[in-house]
């Protein structure tokens, strides 16, 4: 099927205005309905996160939110960020943008999977809400979801709101499933000519390889997800052991709740990398874009992002150190543990390399790359901590764990994501965005990140549990803690409104804002070097482009430009940039 | 990569002629796996990922049978028919596991009849393979009913440890869902061969990615096959 290179035939050629837009199989417009839905979807999380830290500065001020409810904001609000906002934001959504256009096709292989993709992404969203008006609420059981508390009742949602989680997640997992295939087939085979895998942008190299571990990782949270649903209503005992309750024997004998968790987390920590990974490969194109620098060690660059995919699949029990596990499993998976830092500091050594001597220009983008830089390398540290196990012990299950992954998977990704944003919005959109409001929202939000999680570590020292709606008067805990707790929700609220500004940015760009050039950034890479912009339908005209050199020829000596697009042949003499 | 090719340039005492293919594919433009249709190249990263799935439910179901506290029922007890009085081990397992088998042989002489080009032996060799399919889910649905009628239930059996059966329905459902599925590409692709589909778009892939998957169904099979009806 070579064939299909110059030839725009194969692709389909909507007519419609509801064939263009709404049951689009242009991977342009997948990505943007692919964002737009996870962004609305992070909205609500975002919003649970606010009612959350509201709780917690003033404990009992408000009556919406009880005990119950508290446990539903707190388990909602994690897995929306983790799977529904940033799983599909990064591969949905940048992953259908950036990979065709980056490595030269006309659009993903199998378009029409494609669009079942996001439409089966949008029917596991709504599965996900209807969970909110089921009888008894969603399920309350924390983020990870562990039976036998979940679907035992005194949980909330033990009986409807978890089937509809599992449901949910199940159907996200067809979901992914349907765009990771055309993830990887796309990089794999539709590369165009002269693009080999080691002249690939660092971005499709970090979602090329999430892609691939989001389809051997999601299988085990789809097993551990249908037989939940199977202890909860079939009365099996997969994972419910004999339990005696209120002085009643339930009816479940021999299962086993720490199988559960070693499928979750089979898939959980996989997931960690299915998240950083594309953000690790979108940053280093960010920084050597605007550092006008090459990339300091592209190829070690690569093996990184290969070798921590690898080993992020042989980690997974360090986040069960306190489930009973056999000390000498501890030991086995503390080592590998710590193993991922050696790859993981050539990648923050390389991107610092990059910033080496380069001719920075802070533009918003390279802020918040910038920022990704410290609160990563911040998370980074704080995660040698919880590795070890007889540190993480004491550790444990107290707000110094969440204050060490919203630093490193929770505020690092989605700071890469404004940045991509900010980056890319140009060419998406054809305009410009207010440059003013956009550093505005940059330090706002970098700022009070920091006053947001740092505080959180000490908290966590101090021994305070997460995910207690309450601590009342208990005695370990000084009266400091409380006002600590009132800074991060102030620093949250200013936060949560500043978001506004990054809103009212995009959303008034898109209609007022200056015409954009279409190579704004004088970026190498092919995504920047189409004829229109934004991408006309096949994203290439009438041939495809030809690559002669990789995407980082920045500042060469005895060049015209400070940059030489991927597309230009040796010797000056070439392809006409659009420009 | 022509194999002939790689093999002359391969030096005496150099790195092996595979190993060299296999650097050549992965740094070549354009396609790593040469003149490889793209939805071969997908259903084969599909397998993978399904794999996966079933490699779950096997490790899950033998780390629960590893840790139950009541005994586990004998499958060669519980799986038996009797002929005559005589209860023969296992034996509709080894008719379902044959027919299976089979069923694979018939699928790669239908994609080698694809690829001749071969319109109606194609078509009749699929039909044929999706009828033992369609048998092999008959049996099952037996077997199933078999259970049910003497009392297996997913939360519990007469003979011991209750994930017995909440591991094979799950399981075997499972796998039974993956066959009918089977059955159901089989017969679509058969009936786009028989109406010469894919004599006018000069592709016949579509035959050897259905055969793909249902050979993949297959091996799944077997491994369950060992897993628990054997150990």
């Amino acid at each position: 099927m070579a064939t299909i290179a110059d030839d725009l035939r194969p692709l389909h050629h909507p007519k419609s205005w509801v064939g263009k837009y709404v049951w689009s199989q242009d991977h342009k417009i997948i990505a943007i309905q692919y964002a737009v839905t996870a962004i609305g979807v992070g909205i609500f999380a975002l919003v649970l996160s606010f009612i959350m830290r509201l709780q917690l500065a003033l404990p009992g001020q408000f009556q919406f939110i009880q005990p119950d409810n508290y446990l539903q904001f707190v388990t909602m609000h994690g897995m929306i960020m983790v799977v529904y906002l940033l799983t599909a934001l990064l591969l949905g959504g940048f992953g259908n943008y950036l990979i065709p256009l980056m490595i030269g096709a006309r659009d993903m292989v199998f378009p029409f999977v494609n669009m079942l993709s996001y439409w089966f992404y949008l029917l596991s969203v709504i599965v996900l809400f209807a969970g909110l008006f089921v009888p008894g609420g969603p399920t309350g059981g924390g983020w990870t979801l562990y039976p036998p508390q979940t679907i035992l009742e005194g949980t909330p949602g033990a009986s409807w709101g978890i089937l509809m989680m599992m449901a949910s997640l199940a159907i996200f997992v067809v979901a992914f499933t349907m765009g990771g295939l055309n993830y990887v087939t796309t990089v794999l085979q539709a590369r165009t000519k002269g693009m080999t895998l080691m002249r690939m942008p660092c971005s499709v190299w970090g979602i090329f390889v999430a892609s691939i571990m989001g389809l051997l990782a999601f299988p085990a949270l789809f097993v551990a997800a249908i037989m939940t649903v199977f202890d909860s209503i079939a009365g099996t005992s997969f994972f419910v052991p004999t339990i005696v309750s209120m002085g009643k024997t339930l009816g479940h004998a021999g299962g086993s709740p720490i199988l559960f968790q070693h499928l979750f987390w089979f898939f959980g920590h996989p997931e960690v990398y299915i998240v950083a990974l594309p953000a690790f490969g979108i940053v280093s194109d960010l920084i050597s874009v605007h550092a006008r620098k090459n990339l300091f060690g592209y190829r070690m660059m690569v093996w990184a992002i290969i070798i921590i995919g690898a080993l992020s699949f042989f980690v997974w029990a360090h986040h069960m150190y306190v489930s009973g596990m056999n000390p000498y499993f501890g030991f086995f998976f503390a080592t590998s543990t710590l193993i991922i830092a050696i790859p993981t500091a050539i990648k923050v050594y390389n991107w610092l390399l990059t910033l080496w001597r380069g001719n920075i220009h802070f533009h918003v983008p390279m802020l918040f790359a910038i920022a990704f830089l410290f609160t990563f390398i911040h998370g980074g540290l704080s995660g040698l901590f919880l590795g070890n196990v007889s540190v993480d012990v004491p550790l444990s299950d107290t707000f110094f764990v969440i204050g060490h992954f919203h630093m490193v998977m929770g505020v690092s990704p989605v700071l890469v994501i404004f940045g991509a944003i900010y980056h890319w919005y140009p060419k998406i959109t054809g305009r410009m965005w207010d440059e003013r409001l956009a550093r505005l929202h940059f330090w706002i939000t970098f700022i009070g990140a920091y006053a947001i999680f740092l505080p959180m570590h000490y908290i966590g020292m101090l021994g305070v549990p997460r995910r207690y709606y309450a601590l009342g008067e208990t005695v370990f805990i000084p009266q400091s803690v409380h006002y600590a707790n009132m800074g991060i929700t102030i620093a949250a609220g200013i936060v949560f409104a500043a978001q506004a500004l990054f809103f009212y940015n995009m959303i008034v760009s898109l209609f007022r804002g200056a015409k954009a050039d279409p190579n704004p950034w004088g970026a190498a890479s092919l995504e920047w070097q189409t004829a229109e912009t934004p991408p006309g339908h096949g994203n290439w005209g009438a041939t495809l482009p030809t690559v002669y050199r990789w995407a980082y020829d920045y500042s060469v000596p005895g060049a015209a430009r400070d940059f030489i697009p991927q597309n230009e042949a040796p010797g000056g003499t070439a392809e006409p940039h659009p420009s | 990569m022509e194999q002939g090719q790689v093999a002359a340039e391969a030096e005496p005492g150099g790195v092996p002629a595979a190993l060299r293919g296999f650097a050549t594919d992965w740094s070549a433009d354009q396609e790593t796996f040469r003149h490889v249709h793209w939805g071969k190249a997908m259903i084969w990263i599909f397998l993978l990922s399904d794999t996966f799935i079933f490699s779950s439910f096997l490790v899950s179901y033998m780390t629960m049978r590893a840790s139950v506290t009541q005994p586990w029922p004998n499958p060669s007890e519980v799986f038996a028919l009797s002929f005559g009085g005589q209860p023969i081990p296992l034996i509709l397992i080894a008719i379902m596991t044959f027919v299976l088998i089979s069923s694979s042989g018939t699928m790669a002489m239908a994609v080698n009849f694809g690829y001749r080009r071969n319109r109606k032996v194609t078509a009749g060799l699929m039909l044929a393979t999706a009828l033992l399919g369609a048998t092999f889910v008959g049996m099952q649905a037996f077997e199933w009913s078999k259970l049910i009628h003497e009392g297996v239930r997913p939360w519990g059996n007469p003979w011991g440890a209750a994930q017995f059966g909440a591991c094979f329905f799950m399981i075997t459902g499972f796998h039974g869902l993956h066959v009918s599925g089977g059955v159901i590409i089989l017969l679509v692709v058969a009936l786009k061969v028989w109406r010469g589909h894919y004599e006018r778009s000069g592709d016949y892939s579509a035959v050897e990615i259905a055969g793909l998957y249902w050979h993949f169904v297959d091996l799944v099979w077997v491994f369950i096959f060992a897993f628990f009806y054997l150990w």
